[in-house]
């Protein structure tokens, strides 16, 4: 090293001085180059998306736009258009519903999957592996799936129902009553597998003589799990709660995979208005103001998000 | 005792059988005869490969482009992030925190409008219907996932480590890789097979920055498969079992790193 060469040379101390801070400003630059590819990728990938989509949402933005160049301001117009239209408060009760029943669902489950591996038995580590199956497939695959199990005619849903006398032939994805309730479900049996898991391990942290100790006093059960297991698992519990919450505001592809949101706008979210506006009707700015209103509600809950997690960090 | 202990195990494996029945009926119908869609039997007594046939013979080179990405999108992912993850552990360098918070924040940003974007500007620069496009944008779960994973494990490795390399003469280039890859090799596996997930289940990106059949990932194959209408559900389910490959086989060889994989999404 060239650096060293220098430092180690019988000098001045002033030129030695010099050397060394030379010396480090490289060592500095050497550290931030370290840095710099991410960096790039994230302001170019996360960014630039981001600025891009604000600024298209004050544009009219359409595929004439990649011919002549041209983007017109037109002000508040697409977020008027957006608001004003009889889909947007369908697809917000429905990012809603759809938020709320999946989480709902999914931490309940998941929760009591995690309790229920806590017990040592054989084969628990086997099971609890092929648990986590639904999650590691495509989303696409689990759509196309679903969408054969819950086909009006064929689908085993209804031959089983129809079997054991239990339902005529409910249309789970065709009809405006069902479809919603549909896709929570299938989200719901997406989402049970990174519940379980991470609640799990928050499990296998709380130290087991706080059980031996609760039982003593004479809680065990129902009276354990909420004196002992909640309120040392409520860290991990806001952390799961809230990044369920950011993942499952923007779903797509599920939603796109068994109904397209349909029928009629009944499975309709912000996130697939958002993708129909921009790519089935071409208007680029719209759907960027519909998504830049679903960054804005991902956002409020960011807050949540850092807050669980630094509270996560903390403890 | 030991009973009540087999006891959970049978209702653990009623629970499983329940759970993972919608995988066994993608696997039963991709093995009916003829596709018929009217009565599939619950067995599949009479197995038939004809829809595996027919899904490798039409979707065979979206697998492969799916394979292509995916793996590219590992390479290019682990290049950019495993410094970045290193400099965030052990340098104390302006700014490590703006970075931290940005990839936090950047979970927030929902794939429509990263893809919203991307697409004026892939079509500007000739990236649609593109192999590195695809890679490109297919690395933005990839990436941050990495970085927060691989530097949470890198912050595990003693400082005096590196610095006895240090002393010894190696610069923070060959420290970094002389010493601290191979100490986090676990971690950058782990990395790369989820990075691999995520990129070869992607949808949203190859549906919105594909337009032709040119590039054309299986799971957008397989979306096709379903726009329209479905007279042959073998082959369905044949795609989508071939779809699924990747991750029972992730499961079964590198449960370990799959295992670690989950945990530090909560730490994510």
């Amino acid at each position: 090293m060239a650096d060293l060469q220098v430092a180690t040379r019988p000098a001045q101390d002033e030129d030695r001085s010099k050397a060394n801070r030379s010396a480090r400003t490289r060592e500095r630059a050497l550290q931030l180059s370290f840095l710099v590819p991410a960096v790039v990728y994230l302001i170019a990938f996360f960014g630039y998306p981001v600025v891009k989509n604000v600024v298209m949402g004050f544009q009219h933005y359409t595929t004439a736009t990649f011919y002549t160049g041209k983007a017109p301001w037109v002000g508040l117009d697409n977020y008027a258009a957006v608001v004003g239209s009889a889909v947007f408060s369908k697809a917000v009760v429905n990012t809603v519903l759809f938020t709320a029943g999946s989480i709902a669902g999914q931490f309940a489950i998941g929760l009591g999957l995690a309790v229920f591996f806590r017990r040592k038995f054989p084969l628990s580590g086997v099971l609890r592996s092929l648990l986590l199956l639904p999650w590691l497939i495509p989303l696409i695959v689990s759509g196309t799936v679903w969408r054969w199990i819950l086909d009006q005619d064929n689908g085993a849903l209804n031959r089983f129902l129809g079997a054991v006398h239990i339902a005529d032939r409910p249309g789970w994805l065709t009809s405006t009553a069902l479809a919603l309730i549909a896709v929570i479900i299938v989200n719901i049996w997406i989402g049970i597998p990174f519940n379980a898991t991470i609640l799990y391990g928050g499990l296998q942290d709380i130290p087991e003589e706080l059980y031996e100790a609760a039982e003593m006093d004479g809680a065990t059960g129902w009276r354990a799990f909420r004196h002992v297991t909640w309120p040392l698992l409520r860290p991990v519990v806001g952390v799961v709660l809230v990044l369920g919450v950011v993942y499952t505001i923007k779903v797509l592809d599920i939603i796109l995979g068994l109904t397209g949101g349909g029928p009629a706008n009944a499975t309709q979210t912000i996130a697939t208005q958002s993708y129909q506006l921009s790519f089935q009707q071409f208007d680029f700015g719209q759907g960027a103001a519909l998504g830049n209103i679903l960054i804005v509600i991902s956002l409020v809950f960011a807050i949540l998000y850092l807050r669980a997690n630094r509270r996560a960090v903390d403890e | 005792m030991r009973v009540s202990r087999w006891a959970y195990t049978a209702i653990g494996i009623l629970i499983l059988a329940v759970l993972l029945f919608p995988l066994y009926w993608m696997l039963n119908v991709s093995l009916q005869p003829g596709g018929s869609a009217v009565d599939t039997s619950w067995l599949p007594l009479h197995p038939s490969f004809h829809g595996y046939s027919t899904a490798l013979s039409q979707q065979g080179r979206n697998l492969v482009t799916s394979l292509v990405v995916a793996l590219g999108s590992v390479v290019f992912s682990l290049l950019v992030a495993t410094p970045a993850a290193y400099a965030l552990a052990h340098f104390r360098v302006r700014g490590a925190n703006v970075v931290l918070f940005g990839i936090l924040i950047s979970q927030m940003v929902p794939g429509i409008v990263v893809a919203n974007a991307l697409y004026s500007a892939y079509n500007d620069l000739g990236l649609l219907n593109s192999i590195p496009g695809l890679i490109l944008a297919d690395s933005t779960a990839g990436i941050p996932f990495a970085i927060l994973i691989v530097r949470a494990f890198m912050a595990n490795i003693p400082s005096s480590v590196v610095e006895a390399a240090r002393v010894d003469g190696a610069g923070p280039v060959r420290a970094f890789r002389s010493i601290v890859l191979p100490m986090s090799r676990n971690a950058l596996i782990t990395a790369g097979l989820f990075t691999f997930l995520f990129t070869w289940g992607d949808f949203l990106f190859a549906l919105t920055l594909t337009t032709t059949e040119d590039v054309r990932p299986v799971t957008l194959g397989l979306f096709q498969y379903i726009g329209a209408y479905v007279n042959d559900w073998s082959s369905v389910m044949a795609t989508a079992v071939l779809a699924s490959i990747p991750a029972v086989v992730l499961l079964l060889v590198a449960q370990k790193y799959v295992a670690a994989g989950t945990t530090g999404g909560a730490v994510k």
